[in-house]
């Protein structure tokens, strides 16, 4: 673990990532996970539904935002609590798509518990409200 | 069609015994762009206490929506899965899930309720080890898009 309770302060920023995605990312979540939801790797499905293009599962999302978290307490099993609303969808153009940005700062500090509540985007879409991850940062 | 508000309440059955190995841990973890070594290297996650390879933090979907699925496909429920969007979801870890785990997964539909011309259905899914300890609980909302 890289972080320590005396170092931190509410406010602070955990840092930012930004993370690529194209089609292949979610051809490799669908496999990984189990969802095989033709929305997410068939573009022709997907703008039969309504959709703009092929759009990635918000779960992938959700588990990208988390890895800037475990990163930065620099253990992952100490993240214990986790929870976002899915606000938009990432939109995957079969040419290239704008990456996720995520970035994230302290909300609230209660002992060995530390919230970090995460900014996730795609260009100016806000695709994650609500994230909030809180890591148990206790001596073992 | 609107979600049956009647199924409020019910819980389906679990789902059979889920075995978390090192190998879905490391493809899970890659799949979501998680570097950290605790996923992949035994050795490092042993260093840290744990049993063996530790599943990133979203991991614990896989069984919660292997559970889910009862719900969704439960004829008096009535839930058009071609309408159905992810609103929201939320993990509770009671301790990480580790490699060797052998699990289950139970979900119950917590809350059906009607917004704006959609269904709005939240399901608690607990899973626990095939001996009764509490793993992780899962929150999840769909939201069923009305017909226009």
């Amino acid at each position: 673990m890289t972080v320590k309770a005396s170092e931190l302060n509410v406010g602070d920023s955990i840092g930012s990532r930004e993370i690529p995605v194209d089609r292949a990312t979610f051809v490799r979540y669908a496999g990984a996970s189990g969802d095989f939801n033709p929305i997410h790797w068939d573009e022709k499905f997907a703008m039969s539904v309504g959709l703009p293009s092929v759009i990635g599962h918000g779960m992938w999302t959700m588990g990208a935002a988390s890895s800037l978290v475990s990163e930065w307490v620099g253990d992952a099993g100490r993240v214990v609590e986790y929870g976002v609303r899915f606000s938009a969808p990432v939109v995957v153009e079969y040419d290239g798509a704008t990456p996720l940005s995520v970035s994230g700062v302290i909300k609230k500090i209660e002992g060995d518990r530390v919230a970090v509540e995460l900014t996730a985007t795609q260009g100016e879409t806000k695709v994650l409200s609500r994230a909030l991850a809180t890591v148990d940062i206790s001596e073992r | 069609m609107a979600v049956n508000p009647e199924v409020e309440g019910r819980t389906y059955p679990a789902i059979p015994t889920y075995v978390v190995s090192r190998v879905k841990v490391a493809e899970f973890a890659k799949a979501v762009g998680a570097t950290d070594p605790v996923h992949s290297d035994v050795e490092h996650a042993r260093s840290l206490g744990y049993a063996d390879v530790v599943a990133p933090p979203t991991f614990a979907v896989i069984p919660a929506q292997q559970a889910e699925a009862a719900a969704i496909v439960d004829p008096e429920a009535g839930i058009d899965f071609s309408r159905l969007v992810h609103g929201e979801e939320s993990f509770t870890h009671h301790r990480p899930l580790v490699a060797g785990d052998e699990i289950t997964a139970a979900t119950t539909i917590d809350r059906v309720r009607a917004a704006g011309g959609h269904s709005m259905v939240t399901m608690k899914t607990a899973i626990t080890t095939v001996a009764g300890e509490p793993v992780c609980d899962v929150n999840c909302v769909v939201v069923i898009r009305g017909e226009q």
